[in-house]
């Protein structure tokens, strides 16, 4: 299914591109219309995802749908896209969860309609971009143009300080960008020194990566790994997470912790580690304590929020944390835990703050201690509440506990970290999982009924249900055959860590893997 | 139909998804509790037809099993969906599902017009749906599912009447508690398995254990295997440390103690161990400390059972100090006694708290026994039975405790020491002493109720399975029969499960090389042990009642210490739950998160801030003073290059 020049990537991201200028054709005053259209157009996109799913090739390792055209030629610089398995988990992911959060916003968006849509089109295509980027120069691009949306997201449609989180979560992001983008030009620079030639070509790269000096390797992995870090976000850089959730709409939310954050996981997998294999080994024991400080301190911190967006943003400080670790145990077990943890908590998460903002509608208060007993007057909400904290305390036979189960067995076992002390306090992490998520559904939850106005709640509508529903089949489909999923990336994930661990500077002593 | 067994957990889950997505548009009582007890009532026929062809087969055919599909595979794990029928699974099948059946039907009473009967209903399918992934997966990783979606259905079940009040919080903080003990415990399960793996590369019982057999013994690892999972034990067993979730469990209605807090989901802790005997056995070190943890859990416990008023807190009590037996028996090598006595306490203790719940029932809810008594002849099925159950968990002779809890002791003294098997009888002393507190105050002497109560007896839907209950207690021990008395037949109970543990017992070489005489000697000590606490019960609390009274006085501090349980909720309340609350608000959110990290962010946004004003002073708009700079410049550069030469 190689084949040099497969357009399906480049339409996949066409079809929001051209969908969102398409928006701009219709006049504002036509929310309905303009609600239905951007409905549709990433239906479109996540029709053509599967698509691209069913013809898609396990089997192989390497990228597929590999499309290049020539476009600064001067600098060696192409529009290259392609996938493998692990992107294609996000990219699905992505069109997946788009649809949906503009389906949530049917209610909560009630000013600017047209422009929201605009915006939330223009974000999938910088978030397909960042997937598919087999060019570090597009990438970039990617990786920065998917900003711009996402601060006016906040910024327009948030809460009461979003100019405040906006712009802590714009500066945060560009100081790390900046950091990439000198490293990105520095390794093009050293491979010209090779080949003669500047490239950024991450296939190229991939052979050149490893072969940078030491000293200088560290900057470089350091500068793209702090980038990504802020991304995740990694302790101690995720005060910008918290302030950006909580100010943002539902719907910015959704995507924020769904999609945003796995780009600096997913970027960890695809450059940190198999252009430096060597310091990504190095630096794996320091990287894996800042995890598992995020992990513990995450749950700790989320545990006495006041506030219930703000107890889901914490919460996923300490998830990511999970998929840090499993990144650096660098067993196939942990790897490939990691990939489907990404899926994961982009569906359960997603489902706390769909749920949250569902609540948030309806009363217009996020404060736990306004809740109470609602159990008997919103028995549906209440269920979903439970399902959703279930499957993000990684009950098995929902979709948390495989990824958690991945990563504590393989970084258990991982001859990169070489000790139990990290599987045996990031395990901890499941313990405080249980007793946030409870506290606060035991407090919103049960109980007597304390505030009146409680009283008159409505149940979720049909519509909210038709928007739970899809997550919750994927949150048992993966909890119970994880293997259509963990399939996909099975290959992938074994090139990445052969590029690593194979590696004659790389020194590890692995005898089996 | 041994192939068919995936029907025993495939029956309840039925019956949850049509109770639990219709059963409130169903309304229907009857049919409601039909679903939910049929189902599972079938699936206890399958797994007695698994039985008996099982018995049909010769021993070493009697192992199946069951593949559905692949779950969990990454790298070199793969973990399938699979059941294992062996001895010990359809053992526990039997009882989980036969004590379960009858749980049910019970509960179709005891339920009656509860607002959300058929919620109820679809939580104890749920829950049987899990009890069975638990005994009968074929790995780790399945026995995890079924253990962690025990926990769950515990928690839901226990917080069953989240509205409600319980002792000094509401029903839901119990629930919660439970469930995070649990989960503490679970922690430790989980390490147990990441070892296991890391150590025999696979996570599959049949290749683990059979890996187990042939790998020289080096008693680190198995030690390190054995600790981790038996603190998985101890949180669901409820054994020292982790014991304060279950007596907060009885916030939960009475059906659910009977089922889960004392004849099934509790013994899942024994079950694993026993499971994983060949594990253990190589634990030596490890193995008295389960004996320790478990007996010294049986002797606390009961003292605390001695005082409690509450009549579920003296059952809930008294549940884990028979668990703390059980471990004994683990401890000491007798894995069959552990099970056989999983097995008669389920009866005896299901009995005990379904009659507990007819009483509460015909009580209007109230559950302090000092407002109970002369309750016998208002509901005489109930009395009868309840006598049988205390009975058979004091070790009368001939009835089912006897057998099992005096094969537990005998062989803490062939095993053990004499140390262990002394302790244990003082157990069993208290034992028979509160179980006789008990019931002398509940159905004896003065009626300390108000008459507009109108005590009656349970509904036939309630009392058939006491009566069913009660006649299991009575006989049930005799398919255990120790080998004194049923001659050259042996223990049948023990030969029907010596192929799951004799590679164990190889390991730790059991052999009974005691005498005949000395069995039969302590097994009267204890007969007359028991026989003496329950006169003595008898005396105080029907003859003599101002000498409870008195004592309790005369031994105040000692009286109060009991009364609060050792006062161990308050002591984790204060070192470990308050600290870790106020050290997360106060120290990681408020100074950790919002000065330190959020400080240095925000002050190196206010620094560039100044930064940048400082030099916008230096944008006068003047072209002179941009000149003058310009010059100024320039002599620097010049300066500079002369000097660089």
């Amino acid at each position: 299914m190689y084949m040099e020049n497969n357009f399906l990537l480049t339409y996949l991201l066409l079809i929001p591109l051209l969908g969102s200028l398409l928006l701009l054709f219709i006049n504002k005053e036509k929310e309905s219309l303009i609600r239905w259209a951007g409905f549709g157009i990433a239906l479109l996109a996540f029709i053509l995802s599967l698509v691209i799913y069913l013809r898609f090739d396990p089997g192989q390792s390497g990228f597929q749908f590999v499309n290049k055209i020539t476009w600064i030629s001067k600098i060696n610089v192409s529009y290259h896209v392609g996938i493998d398995g692990i992107s294609i988990l996000l990219i699905l992911l992505t069109t997946f969860l788009t649809p949906i959060t503009l389906f949530s916003s049917w209610k909560s968006i009630k000013k600017k309609v047209k422009e929201f849509t605009f915006f939330m089109l223009l974000l999938e295509v910088g978030m397909i971009g960042v997937f598919v980027s087999l060019d570090l120069f597009l990438f970039y691009v990617f990786w920065e143009a998917m900003l711009i949306p996402m601060y006016f997201i906040i910024g327009i449609w948030g809460g009461e300080q979003r100019i405040y989180a906006s712009v802590k979560f714009f500066i945060y992001t560009m100081f790390g960008s900046l950091l990439m983008l000198v490293s990105i030009i520095w390794l093009g620079v050293y491979a010209a020194s090779f080949t003669g030639t500047f490239t950024t070509n991450l296939l190229d790269l991939y052979k050149i990566g490893p072969g940078v000096p030491h000293q200088i390797q560290v900057f470089m992995f350091l500068s793209f790994f702090i980038s990504f870090a802020i991304k995740v976000p990694l302790f101690p850089f995720h005060t910008w997470l918290p302030d950006a959730h909580v100010q943002a709409p539902t719907a910015g939310s959704v995507i924020l912790a769904g999609v945003l954050l796995k780009m600096g996981t997913y970027g960890i997998i695809r450059f940190c580690l198999p252009l430096f294999p060597q310091s990504a080994t190095e630096f794996a024991p320091v990287i894996s304590v800042l995890a598992i400080i995020g992990i513990i301190y995450g749950a700790l911190v989320a545990m006495v929020q006041k506030d219930m967006k703000k107890l889901v943003a914490y919460s996923s400080v300490s998830h990511l944390g999970f998929v840090v670790l499993g990144i650096f145990a660098m067993t196939t077990e942990a790897v490939q835990g990691s990939v489907i943890q990404m899926v994961n908590h982009g569906l359960s998460t997603g489902a706390l703050f769909l749920l949250v903002g569902m609540i948030y509608d309806r009363t217009h208060t996020r404060e736990i201690s306004n809740y109470g007993g609602i159990a008997k007057i919103i028995p549906l909400f209440s269920f979903a509440l439970m399902f959703a904290s279930l499957s993000s305390m990684g009950l098995p036979g929902l979709n948390g506990f495989v990824g958690e189960f991945l990563i504590l067995l393989g970084s258990f076992k991982s001859p990169v970290l070489n000790s139990w002390a990290y599987t045996i306090f990031a395990a901890s992490g499941v313990i405080f999982a249980a007793v946030y998520l409870l506290w606060m559904y035991q407090r919103v939850v049960f109980g007597e009924v304390k505030h009146q106005n409680l009283f008159s709640l409505k149940d979720l509508e049909k519509r909210e249900i038709a928007i739970l529903i899809p997550i919750f089949i994927f949150i048992l489909w993966i909890g119970i055959y994880p293997g259509t999923f963990l399939k996909l990336s099975e290959k992938s994930t074994n090139t990445v860590i052969q590029q690593v661990l194979v590696n004659p500077n790389t020194d590890v002593k692995v005898a089996k893997q | 139909m041994i192939d068919y067994i995936y029907l025993t957990v495939l029956l309840p889950l039925i019956g949850f998804l049509i109770n639990g997505i219709f059963g409130h548009k169903i309304k229907n009582e009857k049919i409601i509790g039909i679903i939910g007890s049929s189902t599972v009532g079938v699936s206890f026929l399958v797994a007695l037809a698994s039985f008996f062809q099982m018995l049909s087969l010769p021993v070493d055919q009697r192992k199946h099993v069951v593949e559905l599909f692949s779950w969990l595979s990454a790298g070199g794990l793969n973990i399938k969906f699979a059941y294992l029928v062996d001895q010990l699974s359809i053992v526990m099948a039997l009882i989980v599902t036969g004590v379960g059946f009858l749980i049910h039907v019970y509960s179709i009473g005891y339920m009656h017009a509860d607002k959300s009967f058929w919620r109820f209903f679809a939580y104890l399918n749920l829950f049987i749906f899990a009890m069975m992934n638990l005994i009968l997966g074929d790995n780790f990783v399945v026995l995890f599912l079924g253990w962690e979606g025990v926990g769950l259905c515990s928690y839901l079940l226990i917080g069953f009447w989240y509205d409600r009040k319980f002792e000094k919080g509401t029903t839901s903080q119990a629930a919660k508690k439970a469930f995070v003990v649990n989960r503490i415990g679970d922690f430790g399960f989980l390490l147990g398995m990441f070892l296991i793996y890391l150590t025999f590369d696979s996570l599959n019982f049949q290749e683990v254990f059979s890996k187990a057999e042939l790998f020289p013994i080096s008693g680190t690892v198995y030690g390190f295997i054995a600790l981790f999972l038996f603190i998985g034990a101890t949180g669901k067993s409820a054994q020292i440390p982790l014991f304060v979730w279950l007596p907060d469990a009885m916030a939960g209605p009475t059906p659910v103690s009977a089922l889960i807090h004392a004849a099934t989901m509790v013994t899942a802790g024994v079950y694993m161990v026993a499971r994983c005997s060949i594990i253990f056995a190589s634990a030596p070190a490890i193995m008295t400390v389960i004996a320790i943890v478990g007996l010294l859990t049986a002797f606390f416990a009961a003292t605390v059972g001695l005082v409690q008023n509450d009549i579920k807190k003296v059952l809930a009590y008294s549940t884990v100090s028979q668990l703390g037996y059980m471990f004994l028996a683990m401890g000491v090598g007798a894995f069959s006694a552990g099970i056989f006595h999983v097995m008669t306490h389920a009866f005896f203790k299901a009995l005990l708290f379904l009659g507990a719940g007819s009483i509460i029932h015909a009580m209007h809810d109230q559950q302090d026994i000092q407002h109970y008594g002369g309750l016998k002849k208002y509901m005489p099925k109930t009395y009868i039975t309840f006598v049988i159950a205390a009975l058979a968990i004091s070790g009368f002779p001939g009835l089912s405790g006897f057998f099992s809890k005096d094969e537990i002791l005998w062989n803490a003294y062939a095993h053990g020491s004499v140390l262990l098997w002394a302790v244990g009888i003082l157990t069993a002393l208290m034992t028979a002493f509160y179980m006789f507190r008990l019931l002398f105050l509940t159905f004896f002497g003065k009626e300390r109720f108000s008459h507009d109560l109108h005590p009656h007896e349970s509904p036939a839907v309630m009392t058939v399975p006491l009566i069913i209950l009660a006649v299991l207690s009575v006989v049930g021990g005799y398919i255990g029969l120790p080998a004194v008395f049923s001659g050259e037949n042996g223990n049948l109970f023990e030969s029907w499960l010596s192929p799951i543990f004799s590679s164990a017992e190889r390991r730790l070489e059991v052999y009974g090389s005691h005498g005949h005489f000395e069995e039969i000697l302590l097994m009267m000590i204890s007969v007359a042990a028991a026989l003496g606490s329950i006169y003595l019960a008898y005396y105080i609390y029907t003859k003599k009642p101002e000498i409870a009274s008195k004592t309790s006085r005369k031994f105040s501090k000692l009286y109060r210490l009991l009364l609060n349980k050792y006062y161990v909720d308050e002591v984790y309340e204060a070192t470990i739950v308050q600290p870790l609350q106020k050290g997360s608000e106060k120290i990681l959110w408020k100074i950790a998160d919002n000065k330190i990290i959020d400080g240095t962010v925000n002050g190196a946004a206010s620094l560039i801030d100044k930064t940048a004003a400082l030099i916008r002073r230096f944008q006068t708009g003047f072209t002179q003073f941009y000149a003058f700079i310009m010059m100024v410049g320039i002599a620097i550069a010049l300066f500079w290059i002369i000097l660089s030469f």
